[in-house]
């Protein structure tokens, strides 16, 4: 082979190398460029949809929040953020809850759909917390067991990690009971929520006989009688031994007797 | 994970109004999830859960039916019966498992994971009376109560067949407040593979075999804890 023959090979294939690795460096780039504009895209709608709820009482506070872990996205890691938190409970609930639909800084380790918004948090007199979602809590979470059950998972851990007040959580879709969250898991009922660890007494009784499925707690009031209950709740449908299969559920009214924050 | 505390509405049956005979196990009601209208998870790669389910039952029966067992199936084709339809079917029948299959949205890729129901206040024995206790029928709601021991002996069975097969899947079962599970009054699991996430479903039937083969070897290991039971983990005189 000629020299000058030689040389152009080499030169080609040096051409080629860079073209790679530039090639790589670009389709690296594309990437960094689409996350951007997704974590862009999505922090202009929590923007829109969930302003940041602020009181004068508030108190810079370490939360806990929990999304999927980095090196084991199937399971939930804890992440401290000082945040202003406030005093009254329901607020509280609302404020670590928005942080936690806000999402991670690596969106790839948010738990809860990114345009899913907390509509309201109640909180009943018998550590009852209602939680009521956006549709797309629902319609936007991935299908399976897996991912929903971390998604209530890290709802309800977050939960207990800031709000001890709350003794058990009901999700709501936009004010309307669910069978599901997506096609998997059971949102007919209550999560036990606990706060660290140290499992306290719910004051309000949870089995199903003393808790009709007809609506949240909010149906019934607080047996302590420290506040009354809400007054507009649905009544309970009775139990049809005739007919087997869960009776569905009228859909809970807000309970009227609380304030929404 | 905590499950939800539900209420209880209606009454499964009267197994204390039947004779007590507890037959041995001899049925395996297969459930493919979604159907019809709900196509479950769905792929990028136009991957719908509801499709793959259906013929990895297809798959799993022709196993299960080699040891003899009569395998059900809540449905055939594309259809979409109800949770309850579901699990209608499987409380009509005496010596039987459920098993209930999904393929997930997330997960490590070829990984298999096996769920019961969490110990629940309302599944558990003590919580209180629901319509039905005083007379000791089972509450629709609850029915998966008295049997969550023989479910999560049935699920580590079935955890560890799936965790030599599938390397990464965990070794033991996991528990969530899976809808399907609450209202079936036997030994009761659902299983979930990942994921649809890929775009070649050709990954996933591969998995198919395999998987029938574990759930096959499972069910047979199950067969004599499930007999030797006492009457009442089994749930009665079912």
């Amino acid at each position: 082979m000629p020299r000058w023959m030689r040389w152009t090979v080499f030169v080609l294939a040096v051409a080629v190398v860079f073209a790679a690795i530039s090639l790589l460096r670009l389709r690296r780039r594309e990437r960094e460029l689409q996350q951007n504009a997704r974590r862009t895209e999505e922090q202009a709608q929590r923007e829109l949809t969930q302003p940041v709820i602020v009181t004068p009482s508030d108190v810079k506070t370490k939360a806990k929040l929990f999304w999927a872990a980095e090196d084991e996205p199937w399971a939930l890691a804890p992440v401290v953020i000082e945040l202003p938190l406030s005093k009254d409970p329901a607020l509280r609930a609302k404020q670590v809850l928005n942080t936690l639909l806000a999402g991670p800084v690596d969106v790839e380790l948010r738990t809860l759909p990114a345009d899913a918004a907390l509509i309201e948090f109640y909180l009943l007199p018998d550590g009852t917390g209602i939680a009521d979602f956006s549709e797309a809590l629902s319609s936007s979470m991935p299908s399976g067991i897996q991912s929903e059950e971390l998604a209530v998972e890290s709802i309800e851990r977050t939960l207990q990690a800031n709000v001890p007040q709350v003794r058990r959580l009901k999700i709501l879709i936009h004010g309307q009971e669910v069978e599901t969250l997506a096609g998997h898991l059971d949102l007919t009922g209550y999560f036990p929520v606990y706060f660290l660890g140290t499992p306290a007494p719910v004051s309000a009784p949870t089995a199903p006989a003393a808790t009709p499925s007809g609506g949240p707690a909010a149906a019934q009031p607080s047996p302590s009688g420290a506040a009354p209950g809400p007054t507009q709740a649905p009544p309970a449908p009775a139990p049809n031994p005739q007919t087997p299969g869960p009776a569905k559920n009228p859909a809970p009214t807000p309970p009227a007797g609380q304030s929404p924050h | 994970m905590p499950a939800p505390v539900t209420g209880a509405q209606a009454i499964v049956s009267a197994p204390q109004l039947q004779p007590p005979v507890r037959a041995p196990l001899g049925v395996v009601v297969l459930d493919p999830a979604h159907g019809g209208t709900d196509p479950g998870a769905r792929g990028v790669g136009g991957v719908r859960e509801s499709d793959l389910v259906l013929d990895f039952a297809a798959q799993i029966r022709t196993e299960l039916e080699k040891d003899g067992l009569r395998v059900l199936l809540t449905r055939q084709g594309n259809e979409d019966p109800t949770f309850d339809d579901r699990s209608a079917l499987v409380n009509a029948q005496r010596g039987a498992i459920f098993i209930s299959l999904h393929v997930g949205s997330t997960g490590l890729p070829g990984t298999v994971r096996v769920y019961t129901l969490p110990d629940a206040p309302f599944l558990s024995s003590s919580a209180g009376a629901g319509p039905g206790a005083a007379s000791g029928l089972i509450p629709w709601d609850r029915a998966q109560a008295p049997y969550l021991t023989l479910s999560r002996k049935l699920a580590d069975i079935a955890q560890g067949q799936l965790a030599l097969q599938f390397k990464g899947s965990p070794n033991s079962a996991q528990t969530a407040a899976v809808r399907q599970l609450r209202s079936v009054a036997a030994p009761a699991i659902a299983i979930e593979i990942s994921s649809v996430t890929t775009e070649d479903r050709s990954i996933l039937d591969r998995m198919a075999p395999g998987l029938a083969a574990c759930i096959e070897r499972a069910v047979a290991a199950f067969r004599p804890v499930y007999d030797a039971s006492p009457a009442a983990a089994a749930g009665g005189m079912r």
